[in-house]
C-alpha cells in the first residue's frame, strides 16, 4: 500500500474523526486494545492497526476490512486505552460511511436463519439491525 | 419504597421469566414497581457516534414519563436497556446542545432529573444484601454458580459507574446473600459476542465456548446473568461444552432474579 500526504489529509479522515468524535492521532500504538479484544482472532485488521491505518489516511483499506463487522462494541478496548480513544466509535464511523451508501446494508432480515428469527431475543435483533443496516 | 419501572421489549416476550421473577421478588421485599406509561423500545444500543440524536428520542421520552411518576429512581433489568438509559441520562445532564435539541423535538423539558438504576443496585444499596439475606427462606446452600457479567452493565467505565470494570463483585456478593457459592473463573466479564450471534455466528460461538468451558471446568453447575442477549448466546451454543462435558453436557443459564425468587420462595 502507498502512503501519501493527500491520503493523510483527506476528507475521509476528517469525516471519521467528526462522526466518531475521536482524535485518531491520539493513539501511540501501545496495543492494549488488540491484546484484550475477545474477537481479535476473526479480524483481518487489528484494533490498534485500525487507528494506525486511520492516522495514515488508509481509509479505503479500512472500508474493505472484515474487522468493521466483527467488532461487537464490547468496549473492553476503550476501557483500557491509556489515551482514551474510543475505538468502537471509530469503527462505527467507518461502518456508517459504508451503510450510508446505496446498497450498503450488511444484514437483511432474510439473511437470518429461521432458528435465529424464532428464538433470538428482541434485544439481539434490534441491536444487530442497528449495527448492520440503515 | 416506590420506583418507576421500565421493562423493555424483551422482558415482555422472550424474557418473560425475567420480568415475572423481578416483580414477584420485588413484592416480597416490599418494593413497589410502577411501570412507566406508553414506553417504547429504548433502541437496544447507545449510538456510538456524534450525530445520531434521533435514536435517543425514545429513551428520553420514557425518562420524561418516569419523571411524571414522581419517583426518584427508574429501575431497569435488561443490560441493554440499562446501558442505553444510563448513558442517555448522563448525556442529557451534561450536554446542553443535545438537551436543547431533544427537548425541542419532543416538546418536553427533561433535564436528567430521574436516576437510572439496575434492580441489582436497588437490592445492594437501597435494601442491602444483609437485609436480603435475612429474607431468604430457602438458602441456596451447596449451589455452585458462575457469575457472568457481560459488557453492558459495566462499560464504558466512566458512564456506567456500576462496579469495577476489570473485577466486579456485585454478582458474587448477591450470590453469597442467597447462600450460594460464586465460582471463580477468568471469563466473567469477557464478551459473549453480543449481536454477532445474528450475523457472524461462528465468532459468537467461539466467544461463548470459552466462557462455558471455563465455567464448567471451574465446577459451576449454572451461570447467572442479567442480560437476555447473554442468556440467549450462552444457551444457543451449548454444544461447545461437548469437549469438556461429554456429548450431553449442559449448563443451565439463569437470570439472577430466578435465583432470588427461589431463595425467597416466591
Amino acid at each position: 500500500m502507498k502512503i501519501t500526504t493527500e491520503k493523510i489529509n483527506s476528507n475521509l479522515v476528517r469525516d471519521v474523526e467528526e462522526v466518531s468524535g475521536q482524535k485518531v492521532s491520539a493513539c501511540f500504538q501501545c496495543g492494549k486494545c488488540t491484546g484484550g479484544c475477545p474477537v481479535v482472532w476473526a479480524m483481518d485488521i487489528f484494533p490498534h492497526q485500525v487507528l494506525r491505518y486511520a492516522q495514515m489516511g488508509l481509509i479505503d483499506e479500512l472500508l474493505h476490512s472484515k474487522t468493521l463487522w466483527i467488532c461487537a462494541s464490547c468496549q473492553t478496548c476503550d476501557s483500557r486505552c491509556p489515551r482514551e480513544v474510543d475505538i468502537p466509535k471509530v469503527i462505527e464511523a467507518l461502518r456508517l460511511i459504508i451503510m450510508r451508501e446505496k446498497g450498503g446494508n450488511y444484514l437483511h432480515p432474510n439473511d437470518l436463519p429461521a432458528r435465529v428469527r424464532e428464538n433470538a431475543p428482541q434485544q439481539g435483533l434490534v441491536s444487530a439491525f442497528r449495527k448492520y443496516a440503515k | 419504597m416506590r420506583y418507576s419501572y421500565y421493562p423493555g421489549c424483551t422482558l415482555k416476550t422472550k424474557a418473560k421469566v425475567y420480568e415475572d421473577t423481578t416483580l414477584q421478588t420485588a413484592k416480597a421485599l416490599g418494593l413497589e414497581m410502577v411501570e412507566v406509561e406508553e414506553w417504547q423500545c429504548c433502541g437496544a444500543l447507545y449510538p456510538l457516534n456524534t450525530e445520531e440524536h434521533f435514536s435517543l428520542l425514545a429513551p428520553v421520552r420514557a425518562l420524561s414519563q418516569a419523571k411524571e411518576l414522581n419517583h426518584e429512581k427508574m429501575v431497569t433489568l435488561c443490560a441493554g436497556c440499562f446501558n442505553v438509559f444510563k448513558r442517555t441520562n448522563k448525556a442529557m445532564r451534561e450536554d446542553g446542545e443535545l438537551r436543547r435539541k431533544i427537548n425541542d423535538y419532543l416538546e418536553e423539558d427533561y433535564l436528567g432529573e430521574v436516576d437510572v438504576v439496575h434492580y441489582l443496585e436497588v437490592l445492594k444499596k437501597d435494601i442491602g444484601f444483609t437485609a436480603v439475606a435475612e429474607k431468604v427462606k430457602k438458602k441456596l446452600e451447596g449451589r455452585k454458580i458462575a457469575p457472568y457479567y457481560g459488557c453492558l452493565l459495566l462499560k464504558p467505565r466512566n458512564e456506567m459507574d456500576f462496579d469495577d470494570v476489570e473485577n466486579p463483585t456485585i454478582f458474587e456478593d448477591f450470590l453469597s446473600a442467597l447462600g450460594a457459592t460464586a465460582v471463580e473463573y477468568p471469563y466473567k466479564t469477557e464478551c459473549c459476542g453480543s449481536y454477532l450471534s445474528m450475523a457472524n455466528e461462528e465468532v459468537a460461538e467461539t466467544a461463548v465456548g470459552r466462557i462455558l468451558k471455563s465455567a464448567y471446568k471451574s465446577g459451576a453447575e449454572a451461570i447467572m446473568v442479567a442480560c437476555p442477549l447473554c442468556k440467549y448466546n450462552l444457551e444457543e451454543y451449548q454444544k461447545q461444552l461437548q469437549d469438556v462435558a461429554g456429548e450431553n453436557g449442559k449448563m443451565s443459564v439463569l437470570y439472577f432474579t430466578e435465583l432470588l425468587a427461589e431463595a425467597l420462595d416466591v
